[in-house]
């Protein structure tokens, strides 16, 4: 049987430009969620998580200068900037050959270019890059990648069922590495789309406190080195993913099944294929989005699947949902905390506000982490569980 | 294990091709009236349908065409059954309304009935909930239709034994330009009691591709 390790990452939010940086944020407690006072996203003040401007076109400049400098910054939209930026950190950081056929680039996201969809902006971009393929072979040709990339969309859930397309196209024989990468940039598209939803909290969002009242929305950026070779992964760790499963919970199209049973059936799959018992997992990287439903029935999933007592964060509460880049960015740090053998406390959180209570991180411990487990859930009726596991 | 494509339709410039026969063809002049005349030809009972965007409808007719007749979801409980789709657009049509219809801040109040058709995988949602099916689900977006990504992707599917039967294919839909392709893929000892095995074609790349171009196998 066949292991697909994962590797280097990458990790672009309002808490910085990497995975090692925004584990310090996070260790030092700071939220990058704050009131952005309304204009050009929402006309009235909302709480968002959005990648600095300034140090994105700074970093961006610099990455060009150095490896294509007779390309200008505006033949680039911002989705671009942060998708190129997370792709050459881990290129960087691991010994994968991005133009190796054997090499696939995967791409998680909800919209791409969601700003092209606005008319006559942005003139240096071709307005074709709206098309997600068209976005991904643009992004791919920057690297000179044999292969076209891949874009997987299924709603909240397609970071993590990227992790698990790419580890099973690999053990397919399809591909030996797999550059997994997710993200989403924010304007009022989403901000309206959720409010529409009534889905945003007035306040940075507090995934399964008691007083939780809504998401809040986060930009962001990442990527994940998989590969079935080791030593190309760019980490000392063994880590592989184990274990996955997505289901549907064939119910509604936007609201999760109440019972949690679908998402239930996804954790016990992917258990089962990581041959591991509900005993075995030593920490939860939740979905933990903020909003009512989904926390309640995350919550009774975790619980029905024997995980109550093991614990649990949302990455959430620290730079919001950030939507096609989620699944990818909170695996990238779930994986931090099992290199590091350390859990961070579940910021927003402070009184349990489930039915069923759940093991929520309030401080930061330190603790042996084996098996890891990441959830993911979105609209369309979508649940997702990956196992990562040492080896 | 063999892995068979035991049913396949095509609907492509207003004709419904059924395991490779045409079986309807329509007059209609847009894309609107072929849905709606479809909706009535096939017989569908389901208010729920016209509630759904042109993907979600494209995705919906194709899979009553194929399973019409029917008993093949029944043999397998919904959480073995995995729907696997590729299309080009996405869903962009209804990404575009969702902008047009937030572009006036004097009246900025978007509908989440429009909001939720912006994500593509809304469509494999209407297809579970019609035939409860619950298990493995993707969307892949690609330029042109791939075989070989749904062939090894599948293939994993059913051998880290996640899936007992497959619905797979392309659902493009994009303003006046629809298409899709939807086959079904089950194991061969599966079937060996309902059939004789001469009418499947064996689930591979090269077979897939050629009943979406319409060659003989």
């Amino acid at each position: 049987m066949m292991d697909v390790f994962v590797g280097a990452s990458s990790t672009i939010t309002s808490l910085g430009f990497s995975t090692a940086e925004h584990v310090k944020q996070i260790k030092a407690g700071r939220i990058g969620i704050s009131i952005y006072p309304g204009g050009d996203l929402y006309p009235t003040p909302v709480p968002l998580s959005l990648v600095d401007t300034q140090q994105l076109l700074d970093l961006f400049r610099e990455y060009l200068r150095k490896t294509k400098p007779d390309l200008q910054l505006d033949l680039f939209t911002r989705s671009e900037m942060l998708h190129i930026l997370s792709i050459s950190d881990v290129l960087k950081n691991s010994g994968v050959n991005i133009k190796d056929p054997r090499t696939l680039i995967i791409l998680s996201t909800l919209k791409g270019n969601m700003d092209l969809l606005k008319k006559d902006r942005l003139p240096a971009i071709e307005p074709d890059r709206v098309y997600l393929w068209k976005w991904g072979e643009f992004l791919g040709s920057f690297f000179n990648s044999s292969n076209k990339p891949l874009v997987v969309s299924i709603a909240c859930a397609s970071g993590a069922l990227a992790i698990l397309v790419g580890s099973r196209l690999i053990k397919a024989g399809r591909y030996d590495h797999v550059i997994a990468t997710g993200g989403d940039i924010l304007t009022e598209f989403a901000v309206s789309g959720f409010q529409s939803f009534q889905s945003l909290s007035p306040q940075p969002c507090k995934p399964f406190d008691a007083a939780r009242d809504g998401l809040s929305l986060g930009e962001g950026c990442g990527a994940i080195v998989l590969s079935r070779n080791h030593s190309l992964c760019g980490i000392p760790e063994k880590i592989a993913v184990a274990g996955g499963s997505c289901t549907n919970d064939a119910n509604h199209i936007s609201g999760p099944l109440r019972t949690g049973e679908m998402f239930y059936v996804a954790i016990r799959r992917a258990l089962r294929e990581a041959s591991l018992g509900p005993s075995d997992i030593d920490y939860i990287s939740a979905h933990g989005t903020g909003t009512d439903q989904y926390d309640e029935t995350e919550a009774k999933a975790l619980s029905w699947a024997g995980l109550k007592s093991v614990p649990v964060n949302s990455f959430k509460g620290y730079f919001g949902h950030t939507l096609g880049a989620a699944g990818i960015i909170e695996s990238a740090l779930a994986i931090a905390s099992m290199r590091n053998n350390e859990l961070f406390r579940s910021a927003g959180f402070e009184n349990p506000g489930t039915s069923d209570h759940i093991n929520i991180l309030t401080d930061h411990i330190a603790r042996e982490v084996n098996h890891c487990l990441k959830t993911a859930s979105g609209f369309g009726g979508c649940n997702v569980a990956v196992v990562f596991k040492k080896i | 294990m063999e892995l068979l494509i035991t049913r396949h339709m095509k609907l492509q410039k207003r004709r419904v091709w059924l395991n490779g026969a045409v079986e309807y063809l329509s007059e209609a002049g847009s894309v609107d009236q072929l849905f709606r005349d479809m909706y009535r030809h096939y017989d569908i009972d389901y208010p729920k349908f016209f509630k759904m965007d042109n993907l979600c409808k494209l995705a919906f007719l194709s899979t009553e065409i194929l399973l019409r007749g029917t008993i093949l979801l029944g043999k397998y409980p919904g959480e073995e059954v995995a729907i696997i789709l590729e299309n080009a657009s996405s869903s962009l049509e209804y990404d575009q309304k969702h902008v047009e219809s937030i572009r006036d801040r004097n009246k900025y109040f978007p509908s989440p009935s429009l909001f939720v058709y912006t994500i593509p995988n809304i469509m494999v949602a209407e297809i579970a909930i019609r035939h409860k099916v619950k298990g493995e689900h993707a969307v892949f977006i690609l330029e042109q239709f791939d075989p070989g990504l749904i062939y090894h992707y599948v293939s994993e599917l059913f051998r880290n034994q996640q899936v007992s039967c497959c619905l797979a294919g392309w659902v493009e839909s994009y303003g006046d330009h629809y298409q899709s392709f939807l086959f079904v893929i089950e194991e061969e000892d599966k079937i060996r009691a309902f059939k004789g095995l001469q009418e499947y074609v064996i689930f591979d790349t090269v077979n897939t591709e050629k009943l979406f171009k319409g060659k003989s196998i």
